[in-house]
């Protein structure tokens, strides 16, 4: 058995939140600039110039990118040899990301549901995180962290479909939710889609897609297709930039496919903004 | 073919009435803030005859929930939120006085109409650049409603704010026309 202790976890927890809330992740920014080079329209154009000027400004001068610094979602695998000395990882976790909101100067965006009252005030306490946990065999933790803004989990969707609704039938859904969002979700997007599983794999399926760094290669090669199609479909939408009109909607659509009941296809649609903020650590 | 523009608010008609959908603007001057909840409350106010936090003639009212700022700077991050949540306020604000909003995301019809109708302007600021379009920020001041925390009514001095024409004062929409320009069937 390893043992790691409970303050390790949390440094490390807090230092990528506040590594994340204010330096674009280098594939979301070299991914940007393509985009611009590559964008025919001059008004989208302009709007990731001035993302990427943003990018560098907050990088330098260690503001947010974003005033939306997200939720806090992890997904988090476990080694079955490791045990945390001193409290659970959970809480962990959940220190971490209240002293990295706090310390960067991130915007609490957690409320009640109905009386919509900030749990604490505006500083800090971005809490509770969204944690998943997974437990995989070895003496390690592996964190992987995503700020998630409103504007793109807004326009997120997920549907049970009859089995012969089969690829067309997923990839009109995709484009349907991309071509309602319009501009909302901040595009340049990054489009995760969870295919197969049950109602809820499928979700958190298309939530850990946008994890996936982008410009990466789907290992399954039929999917890799498939993302390709769609990512093809999306941009001629012509959404562009901030829904300006252009032909850079998405920066990339990563899939991941599970096997699901004879009787149903589930899909997941969830989005993310072109301010991808998301990392990873192990300890 | 799209314009660039350098205004000084307050906005006048004859300001607002030069503007087509598409074009740039560097705004400079003074702002106010307002989300949801600021302005279920001004309306009330205008509702009830009340005088409001500010003058509302000429205003351009931005629509931002900012992160804290850190020590020494006059506010943090400030980009746009979404607008649609301010839709049934605006054609309000617009019939008073006010002649510019900022935002992100599509309008109602009723919001388009009332543009066209006061000489109003819904202009778009780059969403998610906050670092950015906060260093455009001089100086904030909380005028009203402390306890909303960063929902609260601030009066902003800004410089050369980077903004695109939405709607004018035509019945144009930039997220229409740019679509069709791009779309592929
Ligand atoms: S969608 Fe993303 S970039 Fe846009 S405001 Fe929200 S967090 Fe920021």
């Amino acid at each position: 058995m390893r043992e790691i202790e409970f303050d390790e976890v949390v440094k490390a927890v807090r230092n990528m939140i506040i590594h994340c809330g204010t330096d674009l992740p280098q594939d979301t920014y070299d991914a940007l600039v393509v985009a611009m080079e590559e964008e025919k329209s001059h008004v989208s154009k302009e709007v990731i110039r001035q993302i990427l000027e943003n990018a560098n400004i907050a990088k330098d001068e260690k503001r947010p990118l974003c005033q939306d610094t997200g939720l806090a979602v992890f997904f988090v695998k476990v080694g079955d040899e490791v045990k945390i000395k001193g409290g659970l990882l959970k809480d962990a976790i959940n220190k971490g990301t209240e002293q990295g909101y706090t310390d960067a100067y991130l915007r609490a965006s957690t409320c009640e549901p109905f009386s919509r009252a900030n749990l604490k005030d505006t500083v800090g306490y971005n809490l509770p995180a969204i944690i998943h946990f997974d437990i995989v065999a070895g003496d390690k933790i592996d964190i992987e962290y995503a700020a998630k803004g409103g504007g793109s989990e807004n326009v997120s969707r997920a549907r049970v479909f009859p089995p012969a609704a089969g690829k067309e039938g997923i990839i009109e859904y995709v484009k349907e939710v991309i071509s309602d969002a319009g501009g909302n979700p901040c595009p340049p997007i990054t489009v995760g889609i969870g295919i197969g599983g049950t109602f809820e794999k499928a979700a958190i399926s298309s939530k850990h897609a946008l994890f996936r760094d982008i410009g990466s290669k789907n290992e399954d090669p039929e999917m890799d297709e498939m993302e390709q199609v769609i990512l093809d479909e999306i941009n001629n939408l012509g959404i562009g930039a901030m829904g300006m009109g252009g032909t850079k909607t998405a920066l990339a659509v990563h899939i991941e496919s599970n096997p699901c009941h004879i009787a149903s296809l589930p899909v997941s649609v969830n989005v993310q903004c072109h301010s991808s903020r998301h990392t990873h650590i192990t300890i | 073919m799209a314009k660039t523009y350098y205004l000084t608010t307050p906005l006048s008609s004859e300001d607002t009435r030069a503007l087509k959908s598409g074009d740039i603007v560097y705004i400079s001057g003074t702002i106010f803030t307002a989300r949801d909840a600021a302005h279920k409350r001004l309306v009330e106010l205008i509702e009830k005859g009340e005088e409001l936090p500010f003058d509302i003639e000429g205003s351009v009212i931005y629509f931002v929930g900012p992160t804290p700022p850190k020590p020494g700077d006059p506010i943090g991050s400030a980009g746009p939120t979404t607008s649609y949540r301010m839709d049934s306020y605006s054609p309000i604000m617009l019939e008073h006085g006010s002649k510019g909003m900022i935002g992100k995301g599509k309008r109602s019809q009723e919001v388009k109409d009332a543009c066209k109708m006061y000489d109003g302007i819904y202009f778009g600021a780059t969403g998610g650049a906050g670092a950015l379009l906060g260093k455009k920020i001089k100086s904030a001041e909380v005028i009203a409603y402390p306890e909303l925390g960063p929902e609260a009514v601030r009066k902003l001095e800004v410089e050369n704010f980077p903004v695109t024409v939405i709607n004018d004062t035509y019945g144009n929409d930039l997220y229409q026309m740019g679509r069709e320009m791009y779309e592929v069937k």
